[in-house]
């Protein structure tokens, strides 16, 4: 017997029972789902990560009040830190002097950008910043000229625009030297962006400057942290630089010698590496679910073959009365158990990457196709329909044909 | 052993002089527990059949004859007693020399049909050559041809529960032959049809005898069994007599 012909057996007698099948490939395709889903996502999550930190450049390193990935320790260590103020921030900056560019930043999420009767979706970041900030960021200015030292000396209310908000509110005019309005503040553009291009979703272009004295003005100080971006002058003075930060923040925040730090440090690497230990603790959660929801479904196959074997009992009679080998019989329940899980995989693979690349797109993050896992799904799923499949196709194949044929 | 004699009915009977011995069975019993009953459906049954007989086993009902039927037909193994075929013991095959058997050399032809009930005709004539590891162009061609020969070839699309049992019998009958066996075996083939239906049946055992098969069949009607030319009675598990029909 030949493999087409088994195969076109199997699906003919498991679409000849459509809910009772349908039902069963549910449970496979819901183990399937949930582990691929999620490694979509983090795949997703993975690369954009890499990418987006890779803009900050090899040499730089973050300091900030909370740690930005954090799974390990509890809030209430981070909750009761002091803010990194902007005296703290400015004083900082100047302390690092010449040994590193020092970026301050703050930012605000989902506004919108309003020119006379133009406007842009509220998702807009608004960044409160200063002069190193394009450098920080690896933009170019494409227009005009960057934030300066006495624009956030004197908070002026100037900003550059992202080339996604240009191309909103300025589609077909020049930007500089024009009034635009966020959450009923002018600021006067003088500066547009080079378009970064990268990633879909728009979100490292959907931005606008100003400076950061303009925006705490404009959002109060209060319960505001500020970041703090700090660029060694090379890869090589990085270990030194950080070394050198850390003392002076300290210094800035008064700690005493015995106290901890009370702020965080953190390059990209470190990032990474934090992403990548949540990363495969989800995944092995995962993991773990898709188990033991695959051994469910397996157990639900076998069920169900168990079933379709007693219910065929006289078809097998009939077979085997013909000459029906074992092997046969054999291979005609295995052939329907492995199609049942293997469609299950499939169906759970297209949603799992869908539904996986759905959250990656709602994040802003790249849309990924797990080759990997999803090879190992497939391949798990035929093993579950060959583990759980075999008892029932033996049972088959093993039933004396005249009792088979005498079965009503 | 009694020869099959030459004289015969009135009418073109031709009568073929038996060949190779094919099928000897000696004391065989059948035995089936029900809980502490022990139920005897064979005591000690003891025959031979050659090829190009044309044999017809009688007896009442409960006697034995399916039970034996199925034993001929590598089905079913005795409780005891001995089973040639082909001059090799039954006993001492394995279960796919036995499928072997009942794929090429037996044709087995049911009371009750036993066709697929979700198949076609074609696709049910089909199935021995499946199993038998023809090529589908190769199938499709001995099964049409099959169908053709039992005057069905205009059915070959049907489903059994579209056909009328006559016609279900000639599928059966198509698909004992489709892979030229040299013994067909029918248990009560006419049983489940009229008496005009199942003349046409025996009609086609007669033409099928004529070009060479050895025959079988079970039935409780005399009509049916004068057709054969050896007829054994079966009696509560033994051969009550075995005679050539005058
Ligand atoms: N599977 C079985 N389990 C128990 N007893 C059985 C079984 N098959 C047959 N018998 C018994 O064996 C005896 C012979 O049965 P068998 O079917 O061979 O009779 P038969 O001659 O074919 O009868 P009929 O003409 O009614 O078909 C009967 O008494 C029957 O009850
Ligand atoms: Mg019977």
């Amino acid at each position: 017997m030949l493999f087409g012909e088994i195969f076109r057996l199997a699906f003919a007698s498991l679409t000849a029972n459509k809910l009772r099948s349908s039902l069963t490939v549910l449970g496979i395709a819901v183990g399937v789902f949930s582990v691929i889903g999620v490694m979509t996502l983090i795949n997703g999550m993975r690369s954009s990560i890499e990418t987006g930190l890779n803009v900050l450049g090899a040499n730089s390193f973050q300091i900030t009040k909370f740690p930005p990935i954090n799974f390990s320790d509890p809030w209430t260590r981070f909750r009761n830190r002091r803010d990194i103020n902007s005296p703290q921030a400015e004083r900082f900056k100047e302390l690092m002097g010449d040994a590193a560019k020092v970026n301050l930043q703050i930012n605000r999420n989902g506004l919108t950008v309003n020119v006379r009767e133009r406007k842009t979706n509220p998702n807009v970041r608004l960044w409160g910043t200063d002069e190193n900030y394009v450098t920080a960021f690896n933009f170019d200015v494409a227009l005009g000229r960057n934030l300066g030292a006495e624009d956030v000396e004197h908070g002026r209310p100037v900003c550059l625009l992202g080339d996604e908000v240009v191309q909103k509110v300025f589609p077909d005019e020049d930007a500089l030297g024009k009034l635009i309005r966020i959450g009923g503040q002018n600021y006067t553009v003088v500066g547009v962006l080079a378009s970064k291009g990268t990633a879909f979703g728009g979100s490292p272009d959907n931005i606008v400057l100003t400076p950061i004295t303009r925006f705490l003005a404009v959002y109060g100080r209060s319960w505001r942290s500020i970041g703090l971006n700090v660029q060694a002058p090379s890869q090589a003075e990085l270990a030194e630089t950080q070394e050198r930060a850390i003392g002076m923040m300290r210094l800035v925040r008064g700690l005493a010698p015995e106290d901890a730090n009370d702020f965080e440090v953190f390059s990209n690497e470190s990032l990474i590496e934090a992403f990548n230990n949540i990363a495969d603790i989800v995944a092995a959660g995962a993991l773990i679910i898709s188990a033991i929801a695959l051994l469910a479904s397996g157990v639900g196959v076998m069920n169900i073959m168990l079933v379709s074997v007693t219910e065929r009992t006289k078809e097998i009679g009939i077979r085997k009365s013909i000459g029906a080998k074992k092997i046969n019989i054999l291979m005609q329940f295995l052939a329907e158990a492995v199609a049942l899980s293997l469609i299950g995989g499939l169906v759970g693979v297209a949603f799992g990457v869908g539904g996986g690349n759905l959250v990656a797109f709602l994040m802003n993050t790249e849309i990924t196709f797990p080759w990997l896992w999803t090879g190992i799904g497939l391949g798990v799923c035929g093993g579950i329909g060959v583990v759980f499949g075999l008892y029932p196709a033996w049972k088959a194949a093993s039933l004396d044909p005249i009792e088979a044929l005498r079965y009503e | 052993m009694i020869p099959p004699s030459a004289t015969a009915h009135a009418g073109p009977r031709v009568t073929r002089p038996p060949g190779a011995l094919v099928i000897e069975i000696e004391d065989v019993t059948k035995l089936y527990k029900m809980g502490a009953e022990t139920i005897h459906a064979l005591r000690g049954v003891t025959l031979k059949i050659h090829r190009n007989e044309y044999l017809a086993i009688m007896g009442p009902s409960g006697s034995g004859k399916s039970t034996l039927m199925n034993m001929l037909g590598c089905l079913d193994t005795p409780t005891a007693g001995r089973y040639e075929f082909n001059r090799k013991n039954v006993a001492t095959m394995l279960d796919d020399e036995l499928a072997d058997i009942r794929n090429r050399e037996i044709g087995f032809v049911f009371q009750t049909f036993n066709l697929l009930p979700r198949s076609d005709a074609l696709h049910n004539v089909e199935l021995p050559l499946i199993y038998a590891g023809l090529g589908k162009a190769g199938r499709i061609e001995k099964a049409q041809r099959a169908l053709v020969n039992v005057g069905l070839g205009e059915r070959m699309g049907h489903k059994p529960n579209e056909l009328s049992g006559g016609q279900r019998q000639r599928v059966a009958i198509a698909r004992a032959l489709v892979n030229d066996p040299s013994i067909i075996l029918a248990d009560e083939p006419t049983g489940n049809l009229d008496s005009k239906t199942g003349e046409e049946i025996m009609a086609l055992f007669e033409q099928l005898y004529a070009q060479g098969n050895t025959i079988i069949v079970v039935t409780h009607e005399e009509d049916i069994a004068r057709h054969a030319r050896r007829i054994v009675r079966l009696r509560d598990g033994l051969i009550e007599s075995d005679r050539a029909v005058e």
